[in-house]
């Protein structure tokens, strides 16, 4: 079993939504609609000021209280990696799962079901990253799989400080920043 | 100082939740509604009220399927692919309570219609040879016609429980994730059953009985509110800053002035004085009290998809 | 401010625009605008480079069933390594634009209004050939300019050229660049040139003075300065807004804008006086020092603190530190460097201060860019045109080495040194790049011929007689790129799917209307095809293998002295000049001085303006991909000052120059990351021109606030920072 999860070095990261762009051009989101977004974190006083710039997207919970409030099966737990999955012919759009995410990952696909990250699981059953991971300038994003101790992310997660989004929302989040 | 600067701005969503808007307050309050009188006309039907009137075992059930019927669309509104509505009853999953609270509105039809099988009024009976048999059936038998009523009540309960967890289930909304909000919304839902009932019902014991009742509902409304607000409360910075977006923030005025005053404690004190005999009983209480549910479900569900873990009050 | 506008704004009307498509329904996805009508199936890849800005780098686009759907960076590529910018990736969505020019457009002016008619190509050159023998006939050739930003313009300039005029230019001089390529020649005899000659990947203190790189999105720097600091380099940032730079340093000195010659000078007065400096490297290639140190003397960090407002202990621990690190300590050139009229001396202050680090020619520090060996198609020499070029009469400007984009305009103006009656405006907006809109809407009052080439209905394009509808660069050939660079290379532009209406490539309008004026020797190539590909061979490399990649690595060469490059320095003492003996005898300061830069009205805020990572100036605010990015600009307050005004961030107001000119309605951003003393906003913003119905009023036009502009007497740049604005709240319904 993998587990699939996103390590984002926010020590590089300037915020330059080119993964958002590349999110938009690969997965042809419609038009007025992210599947991932840029978060400035700004805390102090100017000039004295500390900013944490965070590349965003869903976290691919483990415990997905979107897959568990879904009534119809739609959202689900794809079986490689624990990728949370959207199958948009069995979403009636009742939107329950929005509410239900407190990262507020997903959105309303204007064809009427709800379309949110998908950890670009198309390319990485290729063997490739995601594209918002492969597109990024300063390198900043890594993926891979945490049951490996020998990935990357395993070996980042080791060896350096990291947060996850809203932890005491008991999700478990996947997408982990390096501070 | 503290500044988030997202670049997201996905519409419904951004910058705060507004993925629901009227048709589910509307279909939870009618949810609630019928849930009360699913449970009043079942404790009638278990009092063996219908051998005396069948106000609240007949009628009421018809009203109930047609209300049902309405909040049932409301939710259908809402639904963004709705030619996929079919996938609902495709599945039964077990950790939805969407998914619960379609299987129990399949149960609700025939619970209510059984509910009215208890007293089929004369002219149909007479009219159709089949009703009168049914209702000779049940007649003759005091305890299946409790049973319908215990059933009817049990089933009414769940329906009104089950609209309060639908949103206390979704823990990403702070100001849901209430254990209070099941009981809030049953309350809710009993006391503007009751209110309908006392201001439509042909049968006086009825109305004057859930006059009565519905001035216990409200009481214990009042208290089911201050659990809530104190579970939020102590909870953590999340849920206390939810609970001000009601006490004091953008959702106050409506929440004190729609839901408390005008929903509960004036309709409260003027159904004490007509209760007591100071006042004529009027329809301006219960209304009050209706308008107010309906007013309740759209302070929560508005509310509440403001309320959010890091996205707090006012920022 | 419309009395001037005779020509009244363009209506590039729906009613002669056939083709005019419905707007973009909301909701579909963004590239689906692009029906093609082959009826092609499956994936394919092409290799071509990018032209959402001048980096240039290699590219990969991707074609599914026929239609455009991705571009990724080129892994062969060294500019790109394999990754492109986000203007880069989101680059498709210019073939997405629902708004672009289709067909050649001439202005039907005898009919009084503005009206436009959808003309065939051969009528639009006929028209354009005869207007320029005209102005050759009664004013000579010269009397017709080229303005032209970008590779795309190359063989524009060529029929310019053979055409007889001189009068050839970018706003990447005047506007951008130039006073830094000045500051760097007059101290080490060459230019820090596009893409800068930064070795940033090797820094081990970076200071970065105003260049808001992860903003500033060119992106080798970018890569680099992350690779920076993920090295841990130490990043000094001196910006009056806390930027995503700063965000990044360890020392982040906010700075009273205009004021950054009197930090440089103090730096290096704590440089000098400690001794910090690498002595052995001044001594062996400096010119000059002696009286250097005596003019920079005065300049304590106790006499910088009221100017700049950065305490003198941070002063002289960002020295020390800077010191600490050199010579991999890279003192960042800048790039556009036209703010405050003191620039090509404040970029001398910098390459002084670099030049004590002995970081030129370093690893860490600048190193000596290498290119490509690829002759010229060769073709007739060019006249030689029988009057100097219009720009810089009497060498005003001494130390101008490239032609003056406002010197053109204001030859047009005047009629002086002679008259310019004729402009190609070739990929710039005027109207956004230059200072002061009105000057420019003036001189093109005085035109007999205006002819605009572009891929949108540009504002610029609005004030044309003839408009030509250009293909996009994912539709084109272009001129190879023979970059110099940290490595030598040669990249190819060739098309990736067809122009869907009747656009055409740069190098078949520049060929075309060669011909229609009798220069058709000029151009002895049938296509572009053949052009490249002859200029490929002659090189003695593999066409076919350039198309297929895209790029062509040339052998790694030496580029650092460490490495075997000479230490040359092509100034005419041939030694860094700490003192410049060329500019005193200009009779200019051969050691940079301070000048306290003026104020502004009481209460008034200065203008500062800058980059959005995902918007390139002003020509990105209709790519649909882009736009759903960010699709406005805000105008950045200090918080304390907001809060004190009762502006809260989304409140929409209206900006207010000092002359009176009032901006389009924008949202404020109350913020701790901007100074009191001055607001902030994204240049390219605030378009008006009707047709860009995606860009039309969102945000504001900071070029529309910059009416002023000081004039740098080294070399005529325009320096734009000298605006003052007043901030009024406006009613939601604006605009
Ligand atoms: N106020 C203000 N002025 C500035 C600046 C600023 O920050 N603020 N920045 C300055 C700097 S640093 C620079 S470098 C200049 C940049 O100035 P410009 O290079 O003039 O930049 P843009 O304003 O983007 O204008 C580019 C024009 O080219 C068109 N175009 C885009 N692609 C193509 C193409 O493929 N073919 C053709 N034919 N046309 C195309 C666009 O539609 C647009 O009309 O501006 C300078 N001026
Ligand atoms: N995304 C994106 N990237 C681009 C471009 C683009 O259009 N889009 N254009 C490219 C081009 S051609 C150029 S020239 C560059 C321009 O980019 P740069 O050369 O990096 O920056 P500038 O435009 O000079 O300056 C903007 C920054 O200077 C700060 N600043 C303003 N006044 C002062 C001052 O008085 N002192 C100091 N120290 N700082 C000040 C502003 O707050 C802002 O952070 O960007 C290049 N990169
Ligand atoms: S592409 Fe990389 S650097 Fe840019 S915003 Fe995304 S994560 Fe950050
Ligand atoms: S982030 Fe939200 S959408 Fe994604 S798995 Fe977690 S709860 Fe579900
Ligand atoms: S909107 Fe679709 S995916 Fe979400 S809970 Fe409803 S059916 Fe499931
Ligand atoms: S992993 Fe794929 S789907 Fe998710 S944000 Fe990145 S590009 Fe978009
Ligand atoms: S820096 Fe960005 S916009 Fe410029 S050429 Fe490279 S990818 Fe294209
Ligand atoms: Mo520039």
């Amino acid at each position: 079993m993998a587990r699939l999860a996103m390590v984002i070095d926010t020590v590089r990261c300037v915020g330059c939504m080119d993964c958002i762009v590349a999110c938009k051009t690969e997965n042809q989101t419609p038009e007025g609609f992210n599947r991932d977004w840029i978060a400035y974190d700004t805390q102090g006083k100017f000039p004295t000021l500390h900013q944490e710039i965070r590349s965003e997207r869903c976290n691919q919970c483990s415990e997905p209280p979107c897959v568990d409030c879904c009534p119809t099966g739609a959202s689900h737990v794809h079986e490689y990696g624990g990728v949370v999955l959207v199958e948009k012919t069995m979403c009636i759009g009742c939107k329950a799962c929005i509410a239900s995410c407190p990262y507020d990952a997903r959105y309303v696909h204007p064809e009427g079901y709800v379309d949110k990250c998908t950890f670009c699981i198309h390319r990485v059953e290729k063997g490739m990253d995601p594209a918002c991971v492969s597109v990024c300038p300063t390198h900043c994003m890594h993926f891979g799989d945490l049951e490996d101790p020998l990935s990357n992310v395993s070996k980042l997660l080791a060896s350096r400080k990291h947060h996850t989004l809203i932890p005491q929302a008991g999700t478990e989040p996947h997408v982990y920043y390096l501070t | 100082m503290h500044e988030l600067f997202s670049t997201r701005n996905n519409h419904l969503i951004d910058p705060t939740l507004a993925i629901w808007g009227w048709e589910i307050p509307v279909y939870l309050f009618i949810g609630g509604l019928v849930a009360g009188f699913m449970i009043i006309a079942g404790y009638f039907t278990f009092r063996g009220h219908h051998k005396h009137s069948d106000f609240s075992n007949f009628y009421l059930p018809h009203l109930s399927l047609v209300l049902l019927s309405l909040g049932m669309f409301a939710l259908f509104l809402d639904l963004e692919h709705k030619l996929y509505v079919w996938r609902l009853y495709l599945a039964f999953e077990v950790t939805s309570p969407m998914s619960w609270g379609a299987w129990i509105l399949i149960l609700v039809f025939p619970t209510l219609l059984v509910n009215a099988l208890v007293s089929i009024p004369k002219p149909f009976r007479n009219r159709i040879p089949i009703f009168d048999r049914i209702s000779a059936f049940i007649a003759e038998r005091p305890m299946l016609a409790k049973n319908i009523g215990v059933f009817n009540m049990i089933v009414g309960a769940v329906l009104g429980m089950y609209t309060g967890i639908l949103l206390s289930s979704l823990g990403a909304r702070p100001l849901w994730s209430s254990s209070m909000l099941w009981v809030l919304f049953l309350t809710s839902g009993l006391s503007s059953a009751a209110a309908l009932v006392h201001l439509i019902s042909t049968d006086k014991t009825e109305r004057v009985l859930l006059a009565k009742a519905d001035n216990g509902f409200l009481i214990f409304e009042l208290l089911v509110f201050v659990l809530f607000f104190i579970g939020l409360i102590t909870s953590t910075q999340a849920h206390r800053h939810a609970a001000t977006l009601l006490l004091t923030g953008p959702y106050a005025a409506a929440f004190w002035v729609f839901v408390i005053l005008l929903g509960i404690v004036v309709p409260l004190m003027i159904q004490l004085l007509a209760v007591n005999q100071k006042i004529k009983h009027t329809a301006i209480a219960p209304i009050m009290v209706i308008a107010g549910g309906i007013a309740l479900r759209f302070v929560i569900v508005y509310a509440g998809q403001a309320s959010h873990w890091t996205r707090m009050a006012g920022n | 401010m419309t009395t001037l506008s005779r020509r009244k704004f363009l209506k590039i009307s729906g009613a002669t625009v056939a083709a005019a498509s419905a707007v973009a329904a909301a909701g579909r996805s963004v590239s689906s605008a692009i029906a093609t009508t082959n009826v092609e199936r499956g994936d394919r890849t092409v290799a071509t480079y990018c032209d959402i800005c001048f980096w240039k780098c290699g590219a990969i686009a991707h074609v599914r069933d026929g239609k455009l759907w991705k571009v990724e960076g080129n892994p062969l590529d060294p500019l790109s390594n394999g990754r492109l910018c986000p203007r880069g990736t989101g680059g498709v969505g210019a073939a997405f634009d629902t708004d672009r020019l289709r067909a050649p457009l001439i202005r039907r002016r005898d009919r009084g209004e503005d009206e436009w008619v959808e003309v065939t190509w051969d009528e639009a050159m006929t028209y354009i050939a005869e207007r320029m023998q005209k102005i050759k006939s009664s004013y000579g050739p010269e009397s017709v300019a080229l303005f032209s930003h970008g590779i795309g313009g190359n063989f524009f300039k060529h029929t310019i050229k053979a055409f007889g005029s001189p009068n050839i230019s970018a706003p990447s001089f005047a506007q951008c660049r130039g006073p830094r390529d000045v500051g760097f020649r007059l101290t080490f005899g060459e230019d820090v040139s596009s893409p800068e000659r930064t070795d940033i990947r090797n820094a081990q203190c970076l200071v970065l003075i105003g260049s808001h790189l992860g903003e500033n999105m060119h992106n080798t720097q970018v890569q680099e300065f992350a690779d920076a600091v993920g090295n841990g380099a130490s990043i000094i940032v001196v910006d009056p807004r806390y930027s995503i730079a700063a965000s990044k340093a360890k020392y982040y000195l906010p700075i009273k804008p205009g004021t950054d010659l009197a930090l440089i000078l103090a730096w290096m007065n704590v440089i000098v006086a400690e001794k910090l400096y690498d002595a052995e490297y001044v001594a062996m290639y400096g010119f000059g020092f002696e009286p250097f140190a005596a003019s920079i003397a005065p300049y304590t960090p106790e006499w910088a603190y009221p100017e700049t407002g950065i305490e003198p202990a941070l002063i002289r621990a960002t020295a020390r530190e800077m010191a600490r690190y050199r010579p991999a300590t890279l003192i960042h050139p800048g790039r556009h460097a036209t703010w405050y009229g003191d620039d090509a001396q404040r970029s001398r202050a910098i390459a002084l201060l670099n030049a004590l680090m002995g970081s030129w020619g370093r690893k860490g520090g600048f190193y000596a860019p290498v290119s490509m060996d690829v002759p010229a198609y060769p073709t007739p020499p060019y006249p030689t045109p029988s009057k100097l070029k219009v720009d810089n009469p009497d060498h005003k400007y001494p130390f101008a080495h490239e032609t003056i984009t406002t010197g053109i305009r204001e030859a047009t103006i005047t009629g002086k040194p002679y008259p310019i009656k004729g402009w190609f405006v070739y990929a710039t907006n005027l109207l956004h790049a230059l200072p002061n809109e009105q000057e420019t809407i003036r001189a093109m009052q005085n035109l007999d011929l205006l002819v605009v080439i572009d891929v949108i209905p540009s504002e610029i394009a609005g004030w044309a007689d003839v408009v030509l509808p250009e293909s996009i660069y994912l539709e084109r050939h272009d001129e190879l790129n023979v970059e110099w660079f940290r490595e030598p290379f040669v990249a190819l532009r060739q098309p990736v799917v067809e122009s869907p209406n009747d656009q055409k490539p740069n190098w078949w309008m520049a060929k075309t209307l060669a011909e229609k004026l009798g220069l058709g020797a000029y151009y002895p190539w049938k296509n572009a095809e053949e052009y490249l590909s002859t200029r490929i061979t002659n090189a003695g490399m593999s066409w076919e293998q350039l198309k297929k990649d895209g790029i062509i690595r040339g052998e790694k060469r030496p580029i650092f002295f460490d490495e075997g490059v000479p230490a040359e320095f092509p100034t005419p003492t041939g030694k860094i000049e700490f003192f410049s003996v060329q500019l005193q005898k200009a009779g200019f300061d051969p050691v940079p001085m301070y000048k306290r830069p003026e104020g502004g009205p009481p209460g008034s805020f200065r203008l500062l303006y800058g980059r959005s990572p995902v918007h390139s100036f002003s020509r990105t605010q209709n790519n649909p991909v882009l736009m759903d990015m960010v699709d406005e600009n805000m105008v950045w307050v200090n918080a304390d000052v907001a809060d004190r005004n009762g502006w809260k961030t989304g409140d929409w107001v209206v900006l207010r120059n000092q002359d009176g000119v009032v901006s389009n309605r924008i949202k404020v951003l109350a913020t701790e990351r901007i100074r009191p003393d001055c607001v902030y906003m994204v240049h390219g913003f605030g378009h008006t021109a009707k047709h860009l119905r995606r860009a039309l009023g969102r945000g504001a036009s900071d070029s529309q606030l910059i009416t002023r502009y000081a004039v740098d007497p080294l070399m005529g740049g325009t320096a734009m920072n000298v605006n003052f604005v007043t901030i009024e709240a406006t009613e939601v319904a604006h605009g």
